[in-house]
């Protein structure tokens, strides 16, 4: 089954762009808005320069729970009639279509800056469209006893730069309003216009915590274009890596979430625990972020036997230590009492919005690429997706904590039984004229790095997500009701990329 | 309670060693590239370590130099960086001055301008109990108003040049620059992509330059040590 309209594409298989069907503006609009109401989702709707005054629009959805994904196109002229005025959930995309391509769709919300740049994939001639780059997007609450408290971007701790603003009442959030885009670095045209290993050593810095998450995908699509096919063992490492890449993160984001509500040892444990992983990825490429080992055909690095049991090892003992100390956080009735009930995000906020990864899993949305659109390694090792109901801080420490569990146990059982095959294999010329979808699961959620090549195969569109882009909205909407003072609380346990939302 | 102080002595004090061959670092590990036996005998290789990410592939198909598992390469100038001869000059302590105006401690505001979050990632991971920093007496401050200077991160991208300049003039004087990683000093993989300075601008003087894509939390600390005159 697929959707009537649209194209049926699998993760990292390539489709000639030719075949991907074309609709009015107007159409896809509606198509979007009917394809959300019946349980899809946006992966990513983004623009590209089609001729001198002519851009071409591409959406691609997600049905998870039917491992479905389809594509379909608009090619439309500097004004088009907008489509979020029929779906929302396209608002923040076309928002960036806007500010990226310079387009100008009508009839929609006012345009606002996502990043804050000039146009970099607008039609030559088409002037930017975004009108004031200070613009900012506040719900704007007055009374007498309102008051804004503005945060950022240089914060109080050692985190990325992001502004927020609270309209609150006492201590009481009414709004919050994200102001992003300090971190924009121009990623995609970087992307586009280098040459592939210069490309891939972008892709490992679009989000410094993710550097496996997005090295892996972009390599993913690269490879698809170019009929590269890794052998078992690649993907096997490859899968390892990004497991360690996601024990690293998520055990990391328990101690800070503990630090968060001043509870020390736990903070301190899983601190040092965090860097034993990240130690891991050392020993296997010579970085503790992994830098180095995910590479076009393969990885850089292979992990031969000695070192395999040696990594076994460490992951037993990391076992070992790791239990007792998440049980102490889990069972400290004040810790528990700062976690539960405090920014919830409901189950219809999240499908009504597309939330990702930890954020929709937290909330009893099953959204998990390994599973839905499963690939390399994760074809053969299937690892159950983990799940809580009620939304708030303690539900995504939960889910943080079962998946912490379930990657130790894919770990110890992929490295002893590595396949055979060559670490890297040749990825040549790409094919022309092609568009490319690659999922990768990464740890915040889902990463899609989205691939066009022009008739020569050269690269003609990058187009990357990261789960933050999705997840942003979902912060600010969980804050309204609680207390200024449980932000930051709230804020780490979203834990989400400035970097990666920036570019 | 009990509990609690089981785990506590299970747990034990791991702190790092902070003396010259104290690191055990992996084989795999890409620390300062050092000149070879073959450069030995002929020409001497030239490196800008400001300008490496420390990929794999920079040195594969060079004889003359090789990464090395030496940690330190935090230096006093962006010159420095430009390794002539596999020799570099490692980081001077602050004048007699400075150090004493410091005393014994050093609290920075760390600002990230168009980074990846990972220089960032290993900053934090200096107040983690293996590498603390605390016991130095170093610390991160919430205000520039409270700090000694300033630890840049990212490749100083065009939306934060001016949160950048506004934080270091907020910062009372005497104060110190430190640019952190490959984008701080250089731009690194984001140079030239026309939406960030490529570095550090030239109007904010720079006191420690430490390389590295990020450098490794141990690289930070043998810096900022060198700097406050303690290695």
């Amino acid at each position: 089954m697929s959707r009537d309209g649209f194209l049926p594409l699998a993760n990292r298989r390539c489709v000639a762009l030719r075949d991907v069907p074309e609709m009015r503006a107007s159409d896809l609009g509606v198509e979007l808005s009917s394809a959300v109401r019946d349980g899809w989702r946006i992966v990513s709707l983004f623009g590209t320069p089609e001729s001198a005054s002519l851009l071409r629009l591409i959406a691609v959805l997600a049905r998870d729970d039917a491992g479905e994904l389809v594509a379909a196109t608009a090619i439309v002229p500097q004004e088009y009639p907008a489509i979020a005025a029929a779906c929302h959930q396209a608002l923040r995309f076309e928002r960036e279509i806007a500010e990226q391509c310079g387009a100008a769709p009508t009839g929609a919300p006012p345009l606002v800056p996502v990043r804050r740049h000039a146009p970099d994939h607008a039609p030559s001639g088409w002037l930017p469209t975004v009108p004031d780059r200070d613009a900012f997007d506040v719900d704007v609450v007055s009374g007498e006893e309102v008051h804004e408290v503005a945060v950022g971007p240089v914060h109080a701790g050692v985190i990325e730069p992001g502004h927020f603003r609270f309209q609150a009442h006492g201590e009481e959030v009414l709004a919050l309003e994200i102001v992003l885009g300090y971190q924009h670095r121009g990623v995609e045209r970087l992307l586009e216009r280098c040459e592939r290993h210069t490309a891939t050593l972008v892709a490992e810095s679009i989000a410094g915590d993710t550097v496996i998450g997005h090295a892996s995908a972009a390599c993913g699509a690269i490879e698809a274009l170019a009929r590269s096919r890794k052998t078992p063992r690649a993907q096997a490492i490859r899968g390892i890596a990004l497991e360690l890449e996601r024990l690293a993160n998520h055990i990391g984001d328990l101690g800070a979430m503990s630090g968060d509500v001043a509870f020390q040892p736990a903070a301190a444990y899983l601190g040092r625990l965090r860097g034993e992983c990240l130690n891991l990825l050392m020993t296997i490429s010579g970085n503790r972020y992994g830098r180095g080992l995910i590479r076009p055909g393969g990885v850089g690095f292979d992990i031969p036997q000695d070192l395999a049991a040696e990594v076994v090892q460490r992951i037993e003992r990391l076992r070992d230590e790791l239990a007792p100390a998440i049980r102490l956080l889990f069972e400290a009735s004040s810790v528990q009492s700062r976690f539960e009930g405090v920014g919830v995000v409901t189950g219809e906020q999240c499908r009504a919005n597309g939330y990702v990864g930890i954020v929709a899993r937290s909330c009893d949305v099953a959204r998990d690429v390994r599973h839905d659109f499963a690939y390399g390694a994760y074809r053969f090792a299937q690892i159950p997706v983990a799940s809580a109901w009620a939304g708030d801080v303690l539900a995504r420490a939960l889910v943080r904590r079962l998946e912490i569990q379930r990657s130790i146990e894919f770990l110890l059982e992929q490295v002893p039984a590595l396949p055979r095959g060559a670490p890297r294999v040749e990825c040549g010329p790409l094919q022309p004229s092609e568009l490319v979808v690659a999922l990768e699961e990464g740890w915040r959620g889902e990463i899609a790095h989205v691939v066009l090549t022009d008739a020569g195969g050269n690269v003609r569109r990058h187009k990357v997500v990261d789960p933050s882009f999705h997840n942003w909205p979902a912060l600010a909407g969980a804050m309204p009701g609680n207390q200024i003072s449980d932000f930051p609380l709230c804020n780490k346990s979203f834990n989400l990329s400035y970097a990666g939302h920036d570019l | 309670m009990l509990d609690l102080i089981r785990l506590r002595l299970r747990q034990r004090t791991r702190p790092a060693d902070m003396s010259a061959d104290g690191a055990a670092l992996p084989e795999r590990f890409r620390g300062r590239p050092t000149a070879t036996d073959m450069a030995r005998s002929r020409s001497l290789p030239v490196i800008d370590l400001g300008r490496s990410v420390f990929a794999p592939e920079e040195l594969a198909e060079r004889s003359d130099v090789a990464y090395s598992l030496d940690h330190r390469m935090a230096v006093s100038s962006r010159e420095a960086l430009v390794m002539d001869g596999g020799e570099i000059e490692l980081a001077a302590a602050l004048s007699e001055r400075m150090r004493k105006v410091l005393g014994r401690s050093l609290r920075l505001r760390s600002v990230a301008a168009g980074s990846c979050g990972g220089c960032e990632a290993e900053l934090t991971a200096l107040g983690n109990v293996v590498f603390d920093m605390g016991r130095f007496g170093i610390q991160f401050v919430a205000s520039p108003r409270h700090a000694d200077g300033i630890v840049v991160t990212g490749a100083v991208s065009a939306n934060m040049r001016e949160a950048l300049e506004k934080t270091y003039e907020a910062v009372p004087d005497p104060k110190i620059v430190i640019a952190v990683g490959a984008c701080a000093i250089s731009g690194g993989v984001f140079r030239g992509s026309g939406v960030v300075a490529d570095g550090v601008p030239s109007s904010i003087p720079v006191d420690l330059w430490i390389p590295g894509c990020p450098p490794h939390p141990l690289t930070l600390l043998d810096g900022l040590l060198r700097l406050l005159g303690r290695l």
